[in-house]
């Protein structure tokens, strides 16, 4: 059972449906039941695994055998999650300034995972769009209204020409996206580290890596405009990557490259004997992937920061693949993966405050849910589920394809 | 040995596979199980293989009911199974794939007495007639000698009952001999045969008894000495079949394609094709016969562009098409139906609707810029859905999820649904029910009726014989025959096909 079917407008009632609709409503359901009963049964067997983890590492008690004090930890831990990370609108703002980037990113590894591309250069895009995005950003005196759009778009281009050097050089040598990825995520950073250093970047007056400052007027708006609380972060690159999003939904479903892209994703040598140019094809799966994640960037240094430095893009490139595993690589998925992993970050710091737990933990828990994602079939025999279908929503061509 | 299936019943959600099916083979006889495709062979011989657990209905060896639970069981029990797709390793020599799993030891099962599996190899073979080197590499050997090694690995675990599965459709006409006379030499030797197919003619030839297969129910048994083939044919699809293409002389019109000293190289310089010339006219269905890998997949993917062409001009009504490329193709109104259908054909997870868009769907009226309208997709793939009679569903339905002959159906109703030069169709019918086989056959005679040059490439001869108005044989990259099919036979075609005949093509 795959994709196409689910999220995309195929699946509401054509023509041909008259011929048995009981049984199109059935394998609907039963597909639409797949792609979201494993992901919830992951979520709960990481947090069912993660208790015992937090249970372990309270050694007091477990020394003590004292049962009901551990209960009670567990109890505290995965109560000040969800009450850190929405219990208050600090805590709403800090999971959507967590999530944004995620958001992005993961539709970057998405765009290229259903173009049968393995991405994993979202952090080296992050780089490429964040530092244009930035540059604009200092550089510029103009009204919010023209610059923040312009350093937007050269977020888009950097990281789409970041990305796309990949395309291009698996489309025209054959070289696997995964070692080329790599090394361009090595040649962003150390790039990124040394125009940080430079005149036209490094913010006057500084020794360490810092780039200079955007304007107030420069940066991306506060999503909560109506507080003077400076303590809530949260900025429009949520619009954004809530918008990438939605383009990402029309590329795939909607329009012809989408369709183009999903078929040399699917079945490359029949991408091919249709008629469409692989190497065109994967060129720009990975411009548009690049510019995802460029967007990403962007939204890190004129939104959240307002200045770059040379760790902006952290481990968000990394956290996205498993945003992406988790939302199966569809956009909506992502969005609500992102949000979960964004309450955990966001919760997770109030947690380690209120239980001693540390933050690890919420690490862990991460993992958790991704190794039950890409193991599906652990997760159905933990549940006794029976059905196959609804494989890892990781498929690639192999090495050298 | 006997080999007895007695009241099988295996249901499947949704559906009975086998239903009280009764089966008896003996030592020393062919038992054929045809039923066209989905007809539940497969899935009888699962139950037999112990592969799946029948709901009900027993096993019987020699009268002894028999608890199969894997394969491990059946095999222990004198049954063997040589598949369809080989399960070889191809790095590894004839002997080893033979002995893996049961491989004889020395020193206390430490080392492995490779000189004793050869030996056993080697009189295995001779004793049967295969002629296999137990030291040569399974990747060097043809395709006929591979199924020899699978066979030779049945009776190492010391089979008494062998089941083939369609084990014909990979083989050229020659290797079917070949394979015939060791199913001939294994009935001496006193092994029960079954022999499951979906091919009439080979069933006639070599089954002692003939078992019909029809819906996941026996339909009854067929005495292959007083049988007609048309009487077997409609015990499998349950309605008369006509076995032969009905189609009338036609007169042939203009030239459409014309194939000048076309020429397709491999990377390393060897001629793949080398200098092929000929014409399809309009109105004509031109076939070329050939065994499989004589040049023909290269031969097509060059003129639909999908390969450089080496040397040589084509024209398609008089403009050259030399460098054209696929997309350059289906806008001059050429139809390419491919030779693998999973490969290339079809995008197994896409549902029926972006299957039947493949390769019109950057086109008006699917798409008009940027964006495509699923919504006039889909009630145009609805209304081919009606037109080709494809059993699907729905028009949302995943095509992998479709039998061979639905799968093949969206190929068909999607490369010729719309206005055409020419149309090449490659294996049209491989591995497909006879009911679809029928149907295609009939969509290709009505293009040409309707005035297209058809270009129809085949591995099976009968099909180039039924449909063709003129036959090329492709042997080692070059045409070897040109002759009107009025004026030709199997016989002749066949000794081109096998390189034995030359004549000025």
């Amino acid at each position: 059972m795959t994709a196409a079917t689910v999220d995309g407008g195929s699946s509401s009632g054509p023509r041909g449906d008259e011929r048995t609709p009981k049984a199109v409503a059935f394998f609907d359901r039963i597909d639409a039941y797949n792609n979201l009963l494993l992901p919830v049964l992951a979520i709960v067997s990481a947090l069912v695994a993660g208790a015992v983890i937090i249970g372990l590492t309270d050694i007091d008690r477990l020394k003590e055998g004292d049962i009901l004090g551990i209960l009670g930890t567990i109890k505290d831990a995965y109560l000040a999650l969800p009450a850190g990370a929405l219990g208050s609108l600090n805590g709403i703002s800090e999971t959507i300034v967590s999530a944004t980037p995620l958001i992005l990113a993961g539709l970057c590894f998405a765009i290229a995972a259903r173009s049968g591309l393995f991405n994993i250069g979202a952090t080296g895009q992050m780089f490429a769009g964040g530092m244009a995005s930035v540059w604009v950003g200092f550089s510029m005196n103009g009204p919010g209204i023209v610059q923040v759009p312009l350093a937007l778009l050269a977020g888009i281009v950097a990281g789409g020409i970041w990305g796309g050097i990949v395309g291009f050089l698996k489309a025209r040598t054959g070289a696997h996206e995964v070692i080329t990825t790599i090394m361009t995520n090595y040649i962003a950073g150390l790039l990124t580290l040394w125009l940080l250093k430079t005149d036209a970047f490094q913010q006057p007056g500084k020794d360490n890596p810092i780039s200079k400052t955007v304007r107030p007027e420069g940066r991306l708006p506060d999503l909560f405009f109506w507080s003077d609380n400076p303590a809530l972060r949260a900025h429009w690159g949520f619009l954004v990557a809530i918008a990438g999003a939605m383009f990402t939904w029309w590329l795939f479903e909607r329009s012809k490259i989408g369709f183009e892209l999903r078929t040399f994703g699917s079945n490359a040598d029949a991408a091919r004997y249709a008629g469409m140019k692989p190497a065109t094809l994967t060129t720009m799966a990975m411009f548009i992937a690049g510019a995802m994640a460029g967007l990403a960037g962007a939204s890190q240094v004129i939104g959240t920061q307002g200045y770059a430095t040379e760790s902006f893009a952290g481990s968000i490139g990394f956290d996205a693949i498993a945003v992406a595993l988790l939302g199966r690589n569809k956009p909506t998925g992502i969005v609500f993966a992102a949000f979960l992993f964004g309450i955990l970050e966001a919760g997770g710091r109030r947690m380690q405050l209120e239980t001693d737990i540390p933050l690890d933990v919420v690490l862990v828990l991460r993992a958790l849910i991704v190794l039950f994602i890409a193991a599906p079939a652990l997760t159905r025999l933990l549940w006794r589920l029976k059905r196959e279908g609804g494989g890892s929503a990781l498929q690639f061509r192999g090495w050298g394809a | 040995m006997e080999l007895e299936l007695r009241g099988i019943t295996k249901r499947f959600p949704g559906v009975v596979a086998n239903d009280d099916v009764n089966l008896r083979v003996r030592g020393g006889e062919v038992l054929a199980l045809v039923g066209e495709n989905g007809a539940g062979k497969s899935t009888l011989m699962n139950v037999l293989y112990g592969l799946y657990k029948a709901d009900e209905g027993e096993i019987l060896i020699d009268g002894v009911p028999q608890h199969f639970t894997s394969p491990r069981d059946a095999i222990a029990a004198g049954i063997g199974m040589v598949h369809q797709h080989f399960m070889l390793v191809p790095v590894f020599t004839v002997a080893e794939n033979v002995v893996m799993g049961v491989e004889p030891t020395a020193f206390g099962g430490i080392k492995l007495d490779i000189a004793t599996a050869r030996a056993q190899v080697r009189s295995i073979s001779e004793q049967y007639g295969m002629h296999l080197d137990p030291d040569a590499k399974i990747e060097d050997l043809p395709v006929g000698l591979q199924q020899r090694v699978e066979i030779i690995k049945v009776l190492f675990r010391d089979a008494e009952i062998v089941v083939f599965d369609e084990p014909t459709a990979v083989l050229t006409p020659q290797e079917i001999e070949d394979f015939f006379v060791i199913v001939e030499t294994l009935k001496a030797d006193g092994k029960g045969i079954v022999f499951i197919t979906h091919k009439l003619r080979e069933a006639l030839r070599i089954a002692d008894r003939i078992e019909v297969l029809r819906r996941g129910k026996t339909v009854g048994e067929a005495d292959p000495t007083t049988v007609k083939d048309t009487e077997l044919a409609e015990m499998m699809v349950g309605r008369p079949v006509d076995l032969v293409v009905a189609k009338e002389v036609r007169e042939p019109g203009p030239t459409v394609l014309d194939v000048r000293d076309l020429t397709v190289r491999e990377p390393g310089g060897r001629a793949l094709v080398d200098h092929v010339s000929f014409q399809v006219h309009a109105g004509e269905i031109v076939g070329i016969a050939g065994v499989q890998g004589n040049g023909q997949t290269e031969l097509v993917d060059a003129l639909v562009g999908l390969r450089r062409i080496a040397e040589g001009r084509v024209a398609l009504q008089g403009t050259d098409i030399t460098e054209a490329d696929p997309r350059d193709m289906h806008r001059h109104g050429v139809a390419h139906i491919p030779e693998d259908r999973q490969r290339e054909g079809i995008v197994k997870d896409f549902d029926v609707t972006e299957n039947l868009a493949l390769t019109a769907y950057y086109t008006a009226p699917l798409s008009s810029g940027v964006s495509i309208d699923w919504g006039s997709a889909r009630e145009e793939a609805a209304r081919l859905v009606d037109q080709f009679d494809i059993r699907t569903p729905s028009v949302t339905t995943p095509v992998g999820t479709l039998s061979g002959g639905n799968q093949q159906k969206v190929i068909v109703a999607r490369e010729l649904s719309r206005e055409l030069k020419l149309a090449i169709a490659c294996q049209p019918t491989r591995g497909i029910d006879v009911g679809s086989i029928e149907y295609i056959h009939e969509r290709i005679v009505a293009l040409r009726d309707a005035g297209v040059a058809v270009l129809v490439v085949s591995t099976e001869l009968d099909e180039v014989m039924a449909l063709a108005d003129r036959v090329l044989v492709m042997y080692r990259g070059t045409i070897v025959a040109d002759l009107q099919r009025a004026s030709t036979d199997h016989n002749e075609v066949g000794l081109y096909m096998a390189g034995a005949k030359e004549s000025a093509a």
